[in-house]
């Protein structure tokens, strides 16, 4: 064989070789604004650990949930890192289908993550994911509409001032409801506000022997104050709004109040996305019989699946994109208000966060004061705030938020609602083997 | 304007009208691909800034042709296949048919009446066992099998319109049952089975049940490439519209160059 040719070649199998050598992670994630800026900034980590290639398969969030399940249930092992959120974590960690995070490097600093974060993606005190970013909810409402109705906003506001709030401020000939709230059918759409705004009006889900609790005259307050509110002061076609369509809404300016996701803040706060980002105001989720409860807590988390055969890797992955370093870069290269929030203690110490984000604050209060382990008036059997921690309540949250939205559309009264809802619940438990 | 001019005309504006109406969702998402996601969300409008920025972002974020040959290979692949088996079933169904034949293409159709996620486990267990777990020869199988009914009805009425005497002739000038097939029965179906395929290369583009939860990355087709532009949070119908219009200019252009086939396939036999 000429030289000409055998050297090409022999540098063609030594990069096979070497190819071959490098550890493939497959990183399935949401397409949301954080997760795109992680793939995006990923270069720097396939650079800083070249035996690692990753591959990403990104999809939206109800897609995601349907594919992980199948894959983690069948022990698939297609993916090595999956973003699971505080609902999934610890159902799953008992089944057995995550890998414990254990090891941590000193320099991740794990102590620096904000406690109820961590906690809520634990499973006996054991973590099996570690935090990408967090929210809370919260009020965000329109400043200047505030001061021309003489309307001065309290540090912790009631349901009731929100009501009277609403009635003076909605103008619909100008374009303006007074507020936007969820109306969306889904577990995480109508129902992540709805059960936040039943735990303030000391309801719950289930007591303690697992009997639901939705035909409760709280749940009537609750339920009966949300669709008086929405009917009369909301937004046309408010059933069919969920933080997408209300976060559009409000930007454009046609809300007054909007109570929803902390993550909202930035894209509010950002004049190239919002026309009402120099007129915003924020303040704690409104509260009424109690504050227990009145705001979620929710988290997206990276966690590694037992069925991965490339578990190293993917724990030096996750470790990267969670860490302080990380939270710099993103600050550095993409902007201040772009920084997953909520997940680190420095993060809200950093004066040019601090400086950019003057919602910080209230986030990280939010955050803090949310305890999914203690979010009802009376004690209840599960854990989470805006949902109850148990394999079932996807479905039996998606069932009521179907029956919710029908009683805020009309076709059927919030009493008929709430029966069918405590029927159709009390039924699943059943024979789930909850209730005997 | 006499009777039949006005009535003409009627069915002429008619047709446009319907014409018009099942165009729009596709004019418009090629128009909101052109738009900022600001304007994207805005009110309705015609007139705005043109912008390639999302076309730009898109293309950034994911690799489309690596996306598009995968769409390539598994749509051609299991046409490919479901004709080659079907073919021959239609051929014998339609022309040597039992007291069984009609039962069984009525219980191949109801295969397609069974919602496919009933049977996404199953299936997903058999791929993992076999390896088959985000590999196109998968998809193949699963687009062969998902599409096989249809295929085969298709072609056994196209079949059954042609008139038994030619084949009998060929029969007695010795041609073997494969040679009947091949020199007689393909030649005079031809725009029956050119339309039969290019249905099954359609149907094969646009599925996105199987193809989002049997691939991760190295097999996933377009509909996956689009289905991670869709978001709950943060706006992305310009992003999503964008890739879209990435997604579906293949096949449009596609069946734009072979719609006369369609045409004349479809209504193949309509008039005797």
């Amino acid at each position: 064989m000429k030289l000409s040719y055998a050297l090409p070649l022999a540098g063609m199998v030594a990069f096979s070789c070497f190819a071959a050598a490098a550890e493939t992670v497959t990183v399935a994630t949401v397409n949301n604004n954080d997760m795109v800026i992680m793939q995006r900034l990923s270069d720097a980590f396939e650079k800083s650990h070249p035996d690692i290639d990753l591959e990403w398969v990104v999809l939206e969030e109800n897609v995601l949930r349907q594919r992980l399940t199948t894959d983690i249930a069948t022990h698939g092992g297609q993916f090595d890192v999956m973003t699971i959120g505080t609902y999934e974590a610890p159902i799953w960690a008992q089944r057995g289908w995550l890998t414990p995070i254990a090891d941590l490097p000193a320099d991740y600093k794990p102590d620096d993550l904000l406690k109820p974060v961590i906690d809520g993606l634990s499973y006996k005190d054991q973590p099996y994911a570690l935090p990408f970013y967090a929210e809370s909810s919260m009020m965000y409402y329109r400043k200047d509409l505030f001061d021309k109705a003489g309307i001065e906003m309290t540090d912790q506001p009631t349901w009731d001032e929100v009501h009277d709030w609403a009635a003076k401020l909605n103008d619909p000939d100008h374009g303006v409801a007074g507020i936007c709230l969820r109306g969306k059918p889904g577990w995480g759409e109508n129902m992540a506000f709805v059960t936040t705004l039943v735990n303030t009006y000391g309801g719950r889900w289930f007591d303690m022997d697992w009997k639901p609790e939705i035909d409760s005259r709280a749940w009537h307050e609750a339920i009966n104050f949300y669709v008086d509110l929405l009917k009369n002061y909301g937004p046309a076609g408010a059933s069919s709004n969920g933080f997408n369509e209300n976060l559009a809404l409000f930007s454009r300016g046609n809300c007054a109040m909007w109570v929803d996701a902390t993550s909202a803040a930035g894209k509010l706060y950002n004049p190239k996305e919002s026309k009402v980002a120099d007129k915003l105001g924020f303040a704690p989720a409104p509260v009424a019989a109690t504050p227990k409860g009145s705001h979620w807590l929710w988290s997206w988390a990276l966690a590694i699946p037992s069925s991965s055969d490339a578990k190293d890797a993917a724990g030096e992955f996750i470790t990267w994109a969670t860490s302080q370093d990380y939270i710099k870069m993103v600050g550095e290269k993409e902007g201040w208000t772009s920084v997953p929030p909520g997940t680190r203690e420095s993060t809200y110490a950093n004066e040019k966060y601090q400086e950019a984000a003057p919602f910080a604050d209230f986030v990280l209060d939010a955050i803090r004061d949310a305890d999914p382990t203690d979010s009802t008036l009376k004690p209840s059997p599960y854990t989470g705030v805006q949902y109850a921690g148990i394999p079932e309540f996807q479905a039996i949250g998606t069932q009521v938020g179907q029956m919710i939205a029908a009683a805020l559309t009309g076709q059927m009264s919030v009493d008929q609602a709430l029966g069918s809802a405590q029927r159709a619940t009390q039924r699943t438990m059943e024979r789930a083997g909850y209730i005997k | 304007m006499n009777h039949s001019t006005l009535k003409r005309f009627a069915i002429g504006l008619l047709a446009w009208v319907i014409a018009f109406i099942i165009f729009f969702p596709i004019f418009w998402m090629v128009l909101t691909g052109f738009k900022t996601e600001v304007d994207a969300v805005s009110d309705p409008s015609l007139i705005f800034t043109p912008t390639l920025d999302s076309y730009a972002e898109v293309q950034q974020r994911a690799d489309y042709f690596k996306f598009a040959w995968n769409s390539v290979i598994v749509s051609f692949g299991s046409t490919i296949l479901a004709l080659l088996i079907a073919i021959p079933s239609a051929y014998s169904m339609a022309f040597m048919p039992t007291k069984r034949t009609k039962g069984t293409l009525l219980w191949m159709l109801s295969t397609k009446m069974l919602p496919p996620v009933g049977v996404l486990v199953p299936i997903y267990l058999l791929f993992r066992d076999t390896g088959l777990l985000d590999t196109r020869t998968g998809l193949v199988i699963v687009y062969t099998l998902m599409n096989l009914p249809i295929v085969v009805w298709m072609l056994y009425t196209f079949f059954k319109d042609l008139p038994r005497d030619i084949l009998e002739a060929g029969r007695m000038d010795g041609a073997s049952t494969l040679q009947e097939v091949l020199y007689l029965l393909m030649p005079l179906t031809l725009p029956g089975i050119a339309s039969t395929g290019l249905l099954s290369v359609i149907l094969s583009w646009n599925e996105a049940f199987w193809s989002l939860n049997l691939t991760t990355s190295q097999a996933a087709p377009l509909t996956a490439y689009i289905a991670s532009f869709s978001s709950p949070e943060g706006l992305f119908w310009a992003k999503l519209s964008a890739a879209s219009t990435m997604a579906i200019a293949p096949i449009l252009v596609f069946g734009w160059l072979t719609q006369k086939q369609m045409v004349r396939g479809l209504t193949f036999g309509a008039v005797k």
